[in-house]
């Protein structure tokens, strides 16, 4: 079967806007703009997360990369990155529906600054604000409960938990707190955001049933970024054939998988 | 007057945002701006005054995560 066919159940749907892509792609610390622009092209990728930043009016930084970024047929996933306040969070929302024209926000209220953990608290409270004002909010949360209660409650229809601290590329710390939140809420789309660093960690997310990840630091920071790219368009796309095939229940005793009728009594 | 853009002190002599935008050079950039915290839409911004000591933030689309 040729891995571009389209399973039934492959598509999945982020506020009303259906994707096929299961990579969505941060835009930071590459190499150059065109390792980023064959990056994004070369993983097939249909959104990509921006930001917003200072900018002197000497410099046209800021206008080259937005160039480049419509340049692309992808959507993009405006962040609050570095905000550590709800109204800091919610301005630079603001600000950012305007310049991207979009109401689509990535949340994040950032909490700690040694994990990048998210205030939870102040998510939630940005959260209510913004879904109110009509924004379509992503919020960068952790493998909590009730916290995830609380967000679907402001309003969110996504949530963006964590597999670990931003850019560590550890993977999937808690799998047990990870499976629970993907049992609780079965119909909201649930996205890992952070911490992954190879695809085998991608695939796992994908294989315990979430819908999507955010990968930026392990593509960009890679040797080859467009290779590794690639690498996690192929691991996300496994993981998720993989889930809708249904693994097997781990055993705590070996099964022979050979049949053991009929075999030959060769023992003296 | 004498307002802070971007961090850095500037002197301009501008009355409204729209015309301070325009002599520090932004003209047609794409950019987001607040005026002491606050979110100011593009639309208000020839009617927005400043006034000294105010403090302008000038955001364009940047990489991110």
């Amino acid at each position: 079967m040729a891995s571009a066919q389209v399973t039934p159940g492959t598509h999945f749907t982020l506020y009303d806007t259906e994707l096929r892509s299961r990579l969505l792609l941060g835009t930071a610390r590459y190499p150059s703009p065109q390792v980023l622009v064959d990056a994004v092209q070369g993983a097939r990728v249909e959104v990509v997360t921006v930001s917003l930043r200072r900018e002197a009016s000497g410099e046209r930084a800021g206008q080259g990369f937005w160039s480049i970024i419509r340049g692309f047929a992808v959507r993009v996933l405006p962040n609050t990155a570095g905000c550590h306040s709800v109204k800091e969070a919610v301005t630079t929302a603001h600000m950012a529906r305007e310049v991207f024209a979009t109401s689509w926000i990535k949340l994040e209220v950032i909490g700690e600054e040694d994990t990048l953990q998210p205030d939870v608290f102040g998510t939630v409270e940005a959260a209510r604000v913004l879904c109110s004002e009509g924004f379509q909010v992503f919020p960068y949360t952790t493998e909590d409960l009730v916290v995830a209660e609380r967000l679907l409650h402001a309003g969110c229809r996504v949530l963006m938990p964590w597999g670990a601290p931003i850019g560590s590329g550890r993977g999937l710390n808690n799998l047990f707190g990870l499976t629970a939140l993907r049992g609780h809420f079965p119909e909201v789309p649930l996205i890992i955001d952070a911490g992954i660093g190879v695809p085998s960690h991608a695939a796992q997310a994908l294989e315990l049933g979430f819908d999507a990840v955010l990968i930026n630091t392990a593509v960009a920071e890679a040797r080859d970024p467009v290779q590794m790219a690639r690498a996690f368009a192929q691991a996300v796309e496994a993981g998720r054939a993989a889930r809708l095939a249904g693994p097997m229940e781990p055993r705590d005793l070996a099964v022979p998988s050979t049949p053991v009728v009929g075999k030959a009594f060769l023992a003296r | 007057m004498r307002i802070r853009v971007n961090g850095a002190w500037r002197e301009t002599s501008a009355v409204t945002l729209g015309s301070v935008l325009q002599e520090l050079g932004y003209g047609e950039a794409v950019v987001a701006t607040a005026v002491n915290g606050e979110f100011v839409p593009i639309g208000s911004r020839p009617s927005a005054t400043l006034t000294e000591g105010d403090q302008l933030e000038v955001l364009a689309p940047m990489q991110g995560g």
